[in-house]
């Protein structure tokens, strides 16, 4: 994977993504390892996003790198000053690797073409931000000791989250059967269906889960968003509707953990935190296991 | 009354190529796709024509014009029908179906208005994606979204 850029999980076949894995593993268990000393990696945030950006400078400084960089306080300042090109051609004289996030669909694969050096993607509007499906995938792997042959609820906005479309389009390598749960006006794409028809995978859709839940092995909430809906009447109504709470998990499988890509609003209950079912929070410290693996990688430190 | 069927009334021509069952509502973007307003040499259109196919056609004569294959194929996205025949001296030498192309660079549009090719100055590229019954989407190469080439705006 040396010098290969990290656009969209679909870039990585299964071998790649299971050493990458196996990689992020060896570095939770051993964090210690200066292994990016003397190089330099630019963050370049066009748009906010606190957390993804502290993750990878988290991960950056762990490795014994340098980080430069900035972040736009709106994503408005996108609009005026240089072409995305011109950035991006001048950073790339400065740095090793580019991590960038950008509020436009496809800025990212365009910067890796233009660019020198290699870049990864730290979400481009409303595509993809492999490095969340990656930990997402380690935080599976983790907690159920395997990725084959487990049973996926999606739930919440099927309809924009791309998690939910990373995720799915990654744990088809795996034998994987999904439940899709979701408000009908935010259900799964057509798209996403024609290719789980296409590799011959199961799933099925609810607009409710209450019944079902004792057959999951893995629930991901997600964020509904308000602004996904015209009618503010139909938020305030559906938001409700899939909100997990603590006396729902009655009668769950054992090895059920519930994941979630945080910042939450209220899908999950306060109550479930203290359940040894909620992954959440453990989940996103994984993200830095994670990103540290595909940073050495790409860099070809490791 | 002679029985005779209603002809195009559109001249023959000598040397070029005919480019039949266009769907008459796109005869102005395969014009477009096809940079036909460049083209010095005699054109002639036909559109609304009926046919039992399509509904109505259309129809381009165009004397003196021979199109690499690359480039008369891109009209297959929107014209999946359209006949072409090559004409050397008043003879069809060659008559074939255009044929889908994988891949499409610099003509269409991308319909996702938050792509980056929208807002800054890319080139934009799809693969064709084939769908049911004969029909093709374009997936964008940067945005990953999906165009429907009948809603595809082109260049
Ligand atoms: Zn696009």
């Amino acid at each position: 994977m040396k010098n290969k850029s990290l656009i969209s999980i679909n870039d990585y076949s299964k071998d790649q993504i299971l050493k990458t894995l196996d990689l992020a593993e060896d570095f939770e268990e051993n964090p210690k390892q200066r292994l990016l000393e003397g190089k330099v990696i630019a963050t370049l945030f066009f748009e906010p996003s606190t957390r993804t950006r502290l993750s990878f400078e988290s991960a950056i400084n762990r490795l014994g790198g340098e980080i430069i960089g900035f972040s736009s306080q709106d994503s408005t300042s996108v609009k005026k000053g240089e072409s995305l090109k011109d950035t991006i051609k001048t950073v790339s004289n400065y740095c090793d690797l580019i991590v960038i996030r950008h509020p436009l669909e496809g800025s990212a694969r365009y910067a890796s073409e233009v660019a020198s050096v290699p870049v990864i993607n730290a979400g481009d509007g409303t595509n993809q931000h492999p490095t969340q499906t990656m930990l997402d995938l380690y935080s599976i792997r983790k907690t159920q000791n395997t990725l084959e042959n487990l049973n996926i609820f999606l739930v919440g906005d099927l309809k924009y989250g791309r998690t939910v479309h990373s995720l799915l389009m990654a744990m088809s390598h795996f034998n994987t059967t999904y439940n899709f749960v979701s408000p009908e006006e935010l259900r799964i794409p057509e798209e996403y269906k024609m290719f789980l028809k296409e590799h011959k995978l199961q799933y099925k859709e609810h607009i409710d889960f209450t019944d079902i839940i004792s057959e999951a092995d893995i629930i991901y909430m997600t964020r509904i968003q308000r602004e996904r809906f015209s009618d503010p009447m139909e938020y305030e109504k559906t938001k409700n509707s899939y909100m997990l709470r603590r006396d729902m998990l009655k009668g769950v499988k054992d090895n059920l953990k519930i994941l979630h890509p945080l910042p939450r609003i209220n899908e999950i209950n306060e109550d479930v935190d203290e359940s040894k079912q909620s992954y959440y929070f453990t989940q996103a410290l994984n993200g830095v296991y994670t990103r540290m693996a595909i940073m050495s990688s790409i860099l070809g430190v490791k | 009354m002679a029985d005779s069927k209603p002809k195009l009334q559109v001249s023959a021509i000598k040397n070029g190529t005919v480019i039949d069952h266009i769907p008459a509502k796109h005869l102005f973007k395969v014009i477009s796709i096809l940079n036909l307003e460049h083209i010095k040499t005699q054109i002639t259109f036909g559109t609304n024509l009926e046919s039992k196919k399509l509904g109505y056609k259309a129809i381009i004569k165009l004397s003196k014009v021979f199109f690499k294959d690359e480039d008369i194929n891109k009209i297959a996205l929107i014209a999946p029908h359209a006949k072409l025949n090559i004409i050397k001296d008043f003879n069809v030498t060659v008559k074939r179906q255009v044929e889908v192309p994988d891949q499409i660079k610099g003509i269409a549009k991308c319909g996702n208005p938050n792509c980056i090719t929208n807002n800054d100055n890319v080139n934009t590229i799809f693969y064709v994606i084939p769908k049911d019954n004969e029909k093709v989407v374009l997936k964008c190469h940067y945005c990953e979204k999906i165009t429907d080439p009948e809603d595809m705006e082109v260049f």
